[in-house]
């Protein structure tokens, strides 16, 4: 379910990482909490972003969820495929429904991630309460 | 603190056996979705939903006065509904605001029952036995009902089956009293959603079991069940009021653009001075129904400007998934309500374009 060789954030964004550009969406466990998608807010390329800062935001008809980026860097490409077709989201959240790619400022923050064993432990944690 | 304990409608169980996801909703456990709220709103659009609104108030208002007293307290004229008729009106304030709003069942000629909002029932009961008339018994009846919606082009198709009453026969805004699915039950020709549909009271007790013969009834034609998210999307669509977002004790019924329910020449009724001075100098502000012209989705609250100036916030909005555009009812100067008139939805802090346009935003075939 969830690619090994990809790292995964808290809140619940992936980043797949090479050398030191990371390209970022959100999980499987993300986009079923929220349900049909409608709508996707992206930055624009040039966009620069702390680790944890909102770069984005999912809409389901019910929610708005922010997306945060899981690392620092600047923008350097866009799905904007996801502003037509926001269900794929819902359809391909770890492959056809990469949001951002970003060039990281300092890859020792990719530290701070969860491997997909330790992302999976956390959901099940999460469910457990 | 003790966590407020919720309340459970007779199907909590069946909701949570479907796999629903509840909600706390006005203090009851209420299910906000089982597919979700896309397909459930598609489904009764197209087929049918069943939803369970047991958590709706009910109130009794009973004797030689109570339609005088009716008469006193709402905007609407219930001297004009039959026995076995509904009407769908205001619990007005002295300003011409909502206490409430609500649908009053004629069940004999000195015997209404009253479907209020559940988180208005207790102020409603309050209100309306401290304004009522001498000879004027005023009920609490909420413990003794459950409510299901079954809303949908199919749905007489799914109920008729399990009644002698005469579904098909029945007009829209009327009900029936009489046995559905051998129960006791209360059935009318009303709903929420913009749709021909039914609304079915019964006991509690009975409410499970009238719950799963609709369900088997309506599996044929493809009767899902539906919850809170999907109910406010098909209202919104539909432009029918939600107390609390488009209504309040801050609005009045002419402002909400309730005109028709407003019966000024009845004669006198609570906060009637108001809106007979609101009439004749016309409304300042009115609420409006836009669709989003840019990109972006309007929510609930969100602020909203008119040429750059704060013009309050967005009284409802969402995505409406019927008809693929994100719409909205917001109050605007009515001057400035017209429909074409443009104005902006803050949404994060960026203003994106609105447009006035006609409600209600779907109508049935």
């Amino acid at each position: 379910m969830y690619p090994e060789e990809n790292l995964y954030s808290k809140d619940h964004e992936w980043i797949s990482v090479q050398n030191d550009i990371g390209t970022i969406g959100i999980t499987d466990y993300a986009q079923h909490e929220l349900g049909d998608v409608v709508y996707v807010d992206l930055p624009e390329v040039g966009d620069t972003f702390e680790a944890s800062e909102p770069f984005g935001s999912v809409e389901s008809v019910k929610a708005v969820s922010e997306v945060f980026c899981p690392v620092g860097g600047e923008v350097i490409e866009v799905n904007s495929k996801l502003e037509e077709s926001p269900e794929l989201i819902n359809e391909s959240p770890h492959q056809k429904a990469w949001m951002i790619r970003i060039r990281l400022n300092n890859t020792e923050e990719l530290k701070e991630l969860l491997s997909s064993e330790e992302y999976e432990e956390y959901l099940e944690e999460q469910s457990g309460e | 603190m003790t966590p407020v304990q919720l309340r459970k409608t007779a199907l909590n169980v069946i909701h949570r056996q479907l796999g629903a996801r509840m909600v706390d909703f006005a203090g009851w456990d209420m299910p906000v979705q089982y597919a979700g709220p896309m397909p459930e709103h598609l489904a009764v659009r197209a087929k049918a939903g069943i939803f369970d609104v047991s958590h709706m108030g009910e109130i009794e208002v009973n004797g030689a006065n109570a339609e005088a007293t009716l008469q006193k307290l709402t905007c609407n004229d219930v001297s004009r509904i039959a026995v076995s008729q509904c009407q769908y009106t205001a619990l007005t304030t002295p300003r011409g605001t909502f206490v409430d709003d609500l649908l009053i069942y004629r069940k004999s000629p000195d015997s209404f029952l009253l479907c209020v909002n559940a988180s208005n029932q207790d102020k409603d009961y309050e209100w309306i036995r401290g304004n009522a008339l001498a000879n004027t018994d005023v009920v609490f009846r909420s413990n003794d009902f459950s409510q299901l919606a079954i809303q949908g082009p199919r749905a007489l198709e799914i109920l008729q089956p399990l009644t002698a009453m005469n579904l098909a026969g029945m007009k829209y805004y009327w009900f029936a009293q009489g046995k559905f699915a051998g129960i006791d039950s209360i059935v009318s020709r009303t709903g929420y959603t913009g749709e021909d549909g039914f609304e079915i009271y019964c006991g509690p007790a009975e409410t499970e079991k009238v719950w799963t013969r609709i369900m088997e009834s309506g599996k044929p034609f493809g009767l899902e069940p539906a919850g809170l998210a999907a109910r406010n999307t098909l209202r919104l669509e539909a432009a029918l009021m939600l107390y609390g977002n488009d209504i309040d004790e801050t609005t009045t019924v002419l402002e909400a653009g309730l005109g028709w329910i407003c019966r000024l020449a009845k004669g006198d009724f609570i906060g009637r001075d108001v809106l007979l001075r609101q009439r004749d100098s016309g409304v300042k502000r009115a609420l409006a129904g836009f669709e989003m012209v840019d990109r972006g989705i309007a929510r609930d609250h969100y602020p909203v400007k008119l040429e750059g100036a704060p013009a309050g916030r967005v009284a409802s909005g969402s995505p409406a998934p019927f008809l693929k555009k994100n719409i909205g009812l917001t109050y605007l100067p009515s001057d400035r309500a017209a429909v074409g008139t443009e104005f902006d939805v803050i949404i994060r802090e960026k203003p994106v374009k609105a447009r006035v346009v006609p409600t209600p935003f779907y109508r049935r075939a």
